[in-house]
């Protein structure tokens, strides 16, 4: 029977990717000066852990990249190398290079051969160039029978590490008997080909001047799936005393002479078990020693070994789950939420005494059943940070292919919007962020003639106002310029003119082919960008402003609604018609009195509002309804305030405030001018949401001379 | 099992309603349900044939009267109204007729082509005019009606 490994490997495309992405984030915060060995060590971990993932789904290609990175990474948090500034450019590179060839690997595009040559070279490079080692002779590898291996593979991955040269077949016992040369310690070795053998079947011989045997049998090995590792660790665990130099080691030794050890040179503490004095240690004998010192005594999880732990901790706080159970958990919450309301209206029609007990247990569903709703709402929320986090290297690189001095400044990162939201943001905001820094900011020697400082600022803020939540990205650059985006618009053939309200101006560049880049760099300029961004953020249900003052700056803030599915609304009634209006839009609502309603010139009505005069929309002549309201006075003006304009809507009744599960209309129907969704009453009616942002559109296009009849 | 049930290019299975005096078929593998006519919320500003939307456990689904549309039959709602909830282009919908009479099967030998007139749908969406006994089952590309432009159901794709 044969095991289905895609979805492993889906699991490992996954894990590659956040390894990547939290790789991508340390280094950007690594302090090349004084880097944190606590970063490092965490750097160095993703690029193993996505070496190992590798390693074991045979993405050889991918392996040997990380092999590189992992090596000079291992070198510098060994403090044996200096970390320097370009060492974390060629990480960087190293990151993305990484990320093309696992989206390659999941057929997603090519990956760049170049790229990917040039990047191990440069890492081979830097991880040579101070690198003092001895290059070790004749490596004599021998493999104990066993069961079927690829040799093939094991010979690849020896091939990383040095030349093999000779492979011979033995005895029975070790059929296999390879020989090597290479600069890695037998202990690299080991671990690398541990992928493919089973560890206790390889016997590593040094032939130079050290001879390193560890045999151990497999029934000792308490885990052999650590391989190496395994028995060090219970050794400690069962001696945690023997702390003081390597005395533990040989407590493993004496009760159990199954460990045995020939030839006493070679690692530090093999000999010391062996109570011989050690000749100079080796190279790496100091550092594996410390670390398993370090292991026994407080056992802090430093190495590769430990590091498994540390993972499984991670993965247990969190799990994945896939977007549609959520969605499915989510739709049968919002059914819950009907049933629960359809019960609560029924219930009022009891007899409050008699019913006592059901009445309290139905107040009591309503609470729970909204709580319900919000946690399983919490589920689909996500920091927007998943969003920003992306930036400080796009802005790191885009500086500097720039020529541009900036500083990104992130704010409210935590501020949680839609899952949904998250994956569609990153493309807009790309755009303006990007946007902003070709376009908006100057190049410090222009910046320090107008007298700013050379170092430009761009800004991202997130918070919530009102139902909205706004992303704003500001910038302390040259501005939007008026004129040229006019006579730009003009040489594009848009019908413009010279009064236009600034505002208006600056929504001419989210018109499509509209670019007043003077030159079309590879960052931006194409005119392609803008009309998408407005075009995605609209899909999402969202705006975009535009403020701008020539020299001082300018500031794009988009708005999102808070949420998709559930919102608090207002249902009204509209001749025999339901309808519900979101409550973020609603001001306040008042019973007109014909004195406060004048009409203008046959373009419709307003309404006199503590001196404010609203254009007065009524909801039946906007979608064509029977009315049976006769006056003003019998009815009910809502004043709404939408995109910061506010309108009195004129409607039959106020019933009642609810909170009601948006239903796409569009999953099965199409999209109807002047609704923004539906949603299903507690008793089982269909009523549809309004869009109160088209609605104040559409009341501007209407003229209502049935309103003007009545206000006279 | 007989095989050659599964083969719908030989075999096809029908579900026959009525439309005036007129029978038509659908491909009764894009039925979903037959229920009764409920409350509708009608939608504003929409053709006079699109009587709104239901509740469907959940789901909001548009209903169609083909009735209207077509100008067959009497245009009455009553306990005996019937609607069709269909599966087509991974929508659902409901179409209301005047009755469901059956479901047959039609082998191919039974079917003719339509010819260019006779009917008050366009030729473009009937399938070809079967034959069962003395009566005669217009069948309906129901998928390719319910999605075409003039049913406005579908917001048109945008080039």
């Amino acid at each position: 029977m044969t095991i289905d490994m895609s979805q492993f490997i889906a699991v490992f495309f996954d894990e590659a990717a956040e390894h990547l992405a939290s790789l991508e984030a340390l280094l950007l915060k690594l302090d090349v000066e004084s880097p944190d060995p606590e970063a490092l060590n965490a750097i160095f971990r993703a690029a193993h852990s996505i070496k190992g993932g590798a390693a074991t789904f045979g993405f050889n290609d991918l392996t040997e990249v990380t092999h590189i990175l992992e090596n000079l990474l291992d070198r510098i948090r060994k403090q044996e190398t200096q970390l320097r500034p370009e060492m974390v450019d060629a990480f960087l590179r190293a990151g993305d290079v990484l990320q093309d060839m696992l989206a390659a690997h999941r057929g997603q595009g090519e990956a760049d051969e170049i790229a990917i040559q040039q990047i191990t070279d440069e890492l081979a490079s830097l991880s040579n160039e101070d690198k003092q080692s001895v290059a070790f002779e004749g490596v004599s590898i021998e493999i104990a029978a066993g069961e079927a291996f690829d040799m093939g593979n094991l010979i690849a991955g020896l091939a990383r590490y040095g030349r093999v040269s000779n492979i011979e077949h033995g005895d029975d016992e070790h059929p296999w008997h390879l020989t090597m040369a290479t600069e890695q310690s037998a202990e690299s070795i080991m671990e690398s080909i541990a992928f493919l053998i089973s560890p206790e079947r390889i016997y590593i011989q040094n032939g130079l001047d050290k001879f390193n045997k560890v045999i151990v049998k497999p029934e000792d090995l308490n885990n052999s799936q650590d391989g190496a590792y395994g028995f060090f660790e219970d050794a400690a665990a069962s001696e945690p005393t023997a702390n003081e130099g390597y005395g533990f080691f040989t407590s493993v030794t004496t009760p159990e002479p199954t460990v045995l050890l020939e030839d006493g040179e070679g690692f530090g503490f093999f000999t010391a078990v062996a109570a011989i004095v050690p000749a100079p240690p080796p190279i790496d004998a100091p550092v594996i020693t410390e670390t398993l010192n370090r292991r026994s005594s407080d056992r802090i999880a430093m190495d590769k070994g430990a590091e498994k732990a540390t993972v499984s901790d991670k993965s247990d706080s969190s799990i994945r789950v896939s977007v549609e159970k959520v969605d499915q958990l989510l739709n049968l919450v919002g059914e819950l939420v009907i049933t629960q309301s359809m019960l609560a209206q029924n219930a009022l029609l009891l007899d409050p005494v008699v019913h006592e007990k059901l009445l309290s247990g139905v107040a009591q569903l309503e609470r729970n059943t909204r709580e319900l709703q919000e946690s399983v709402m919490s589920i689909r929320m996500m920091p927007i940070s998943f969003v920003f986090n992306r930036y400080p290297r796009l802005v790191r690189d885009l500086a500097s292919k720039l020529n541009k001095q900036v500083e990104l400044r992130m704010i409210g990162e935590n501020t949680e919007l839609d899952k949904g939201f998250i994956e569609k943001l990153s493309d807009p905001m790309t755009h303006l962020v990007r946007n902003s820094l070709d376009h908006g900011l100057e190049t410090p020697e222009v910046r320090l003639a107008k007298g700013k400082p050379a170092q430009g600022n761009l800004t991202l803020k997130a918070f919530h106002q009102g139902g909205n939540i706004v992303i704003e990205v500001s910038d302390d650059g040259a501005g939007l310029n008026r004129e040229r985006i006019l006579s730009k618009a003009r040489e594009r053939g848009f019908n413009v003119n010279d009064n236009m309200p600034d505002s208006e101006v600056w929504m001419l560049i989210f018109e499509a082919g509209f670019s007043t880049a003077e030159q079309v760099t590879d960052v931006s300029g194409r005119g392609v960008g803008m009309d998408v961004v407005r075009k995605n953020i609209q899909s999402m249900g969202g705006r975009i402003e535009i403020q701008s003052m020539t020299g001082i700056g300018s500031t794009m803030s988009v708005r999102l609604p808070l949420t998709l599915a559930i919102l608090d609304g207002m249902s009204i009634s509209v001749s025999s018609e339901l309808y519900i209006i979101p409550l973020t839009f609603i001001v306040e609502s008042l019973q007109p009195r014909m004195a406060d309603i004048k009409s203008m010139a046959g373009r419709g009505s307003v309404i006199n509002v503590r001196g404010e005069y609203l254009p007065l929309v009524a909801l039946y002549e906007v979608f064509n309804l029977p009315t049976e309201v006769k006056s003003f006075e019998d009815g009910i003006a809502i004043i709404l305030e939408a995109e910061g304009q506010k309108i009195a809507l004129f409607v039959d009744d106020l019933l009642g405030q609810h909170q009601v599960v948006v239903k796409n209309l569009e999953t099965n129907y199409r999209r109807v001018a002047g609704v923004a969704g539906a949603t299903i009453m507690g008793d089982g009616h269909v009523a549809f949401i309004l869009d109160i942002a088209i609605l104040v559109q559409m009341a501007q296009q209407i003229t209502t001379p049935y309103l003007t009849q009545m206000a006279a | 099992m007989d095989s050659m049930m599964s083969d719908d290019e030989v075999n096809r299975e029908l579900l026959v309603f009525a439309l005036g005096k007129e029978e038509y078929g659908i491909d009764i593998l894009k039925v979903q349900e037959i229920r009764g006519y409920d409350a509708v919320t009608s939608i504003a500003n929409s053709p006079v044939f699109i009587k709104g939307v239901i509740n469907l456990r959940g789901n909001i689904v548009p209903i169609v009267d083909l009735r209207i549309k077509f100008g067959l039959g009497h245009v009455v709602y009553d306990q005996f109204t019937v609607v069709i909830i269909i599966n087509v282009s991974q929508r659902t919908m409901g179409i209301v007729v005047d009755g469901v009479s059956d479901v047959m099967t039609l082998a191919s030998d039974q079917l003719r082509s339509a010819p260019e007139f006779g009917s008050a749908l366009d030729t473009a969406y009937i399938l070809g005019l079967g034959t069962v006994e003395n009566r005669m089952i217009i069948l309906v590309d129901i998928e390719k009606l319910m999605t075409s432009a003039d049913m406005a159901l579908v917001e048109a794709i945008a080039a």
